[in-house]
């Protein structure tokens, strides 16, 4: 390795770590998003537990769970199912995606206002 | 024909099935952070390889080749998309950064496994629509660090025993 691989290699780390510090500053949200093919299908608050099925047009079917304040997949009938290997998201900005199925959860704010909402 | 060119046809077709074995033997270790995307890339040894050896010209066909080919025999139309992003982002900045003399093997393929990623991220970006996708790039970057920097240790050592060309026999 020369100097400049070291270099390179500070750079891109210290850019990844800004990155990650950036996102963990954000505040947690309060319910997730579901789209597909950039379509919002819905948003389903993350303090109601249920139980969610997810098709699209070509038989690919995903079953998301809320539970606990945090969402994951419990189900896709996709071959290589990264969805259900990801962990439970509960925070803003994180999500779960499927790729197969162009399907994207996304925790988004939304607790706050609705809560507003009710108290108002 | 000249000689030397079918011996290098020879050898291309080696080092192609070389990255099929490799994209083979990556598509059986279940290699799983959490993080989807994070593979070794194991297939950019040949890619490096040819890289060095040849040139930019030879090692690009042999990258398109090497994406279109595992990708029919153990993927799909999906992984193809997302594997020519990441092939095509990272090819580009190591021919890049080779090119500038100034980075070893390694610090080129460290560069190159990154792009990867990067270049995958933004067509999932693209594909979903979701923001959300970045979530994962830090990760991403550092796997990408991590994986390229093994890769190019390996080659670095391949090269420094055959040097500057395919070992003749």
């Amino acid at each position: 390795m020369k100097k400049n691989d070291i270099y390179l290699a500070t750079g891109i780390l210290s850019f990844a770590a800004l990155f990650w510090l950036a996102q963990r500053l954000a505040a947690p949200g309060g319910q997730v998003t579901v789209m597909q093919d950039g379509q919002a299908l819905g948003a389903y608050s993350l303090a109601e537990e249920r139980e969610l099925v997810f098709t699209d047009g070509n038989g690919g079917r995903n079953i998301l769970v809320i539970q606990n304040g945090e969402a994951y997949m419990k189900e896709a009938d996709c071959p290589d199912k990264l969805c259900v290997a990801q962990k439970a998201i509960s925070k803003k900005g994180e999500s779960i995606i499927c790729l197969p199925h162009r399907l994207a959860v996304e925790v988004t704010a939304g607790e706050a206002a609705q809560a507003d909402a009710v108290a108002r | 024909m000249k000689h030397g060119n079918w011996v290098k046809t020879a050898y291309m077709g080696v080092l192609l099935s070389f990255a099929l074995i490799l994209s083979y033997v990556e598509s059986l270790i279940p290699f799983s952070f959490g993080v989807p995307g994070v593979k070794l890339g194991l297939a950019n040894l040949a890619v490096l390889l040819s890289l060095y050896w040849y040139g930019w010209k030879e090692a690009a066909a042999l990258n398109a080749m090497r994406v279109l080919l595992a990708g029919f025999l153990f993927g799909n139309l999906f992984m193809i998309m997302y594997s020519m992003a990441g092939a095509v982002c990272s090819f580009a900045i190591m021919q890049f950064l080779k090119k500038t003399g100034k980075f070893s093997i390694t610090g080129v393929s460290m560069a190159g496994g990154v792009c990867h990623n990067a270049g995958q991220a933004a067509v999932a970006f693209f594909v979903t629509e979701t923001a959300g996708v970045f979530y994962y790039v830090p990760a991403l970057m550092a796997a990408g660090l991590l994986t390229g920097m093994l890769i190019g240790i390996a080659a670095g050592e391949v090269i420094r025993y055959t040097g500057k060309g395919f070992p003749t026999f």
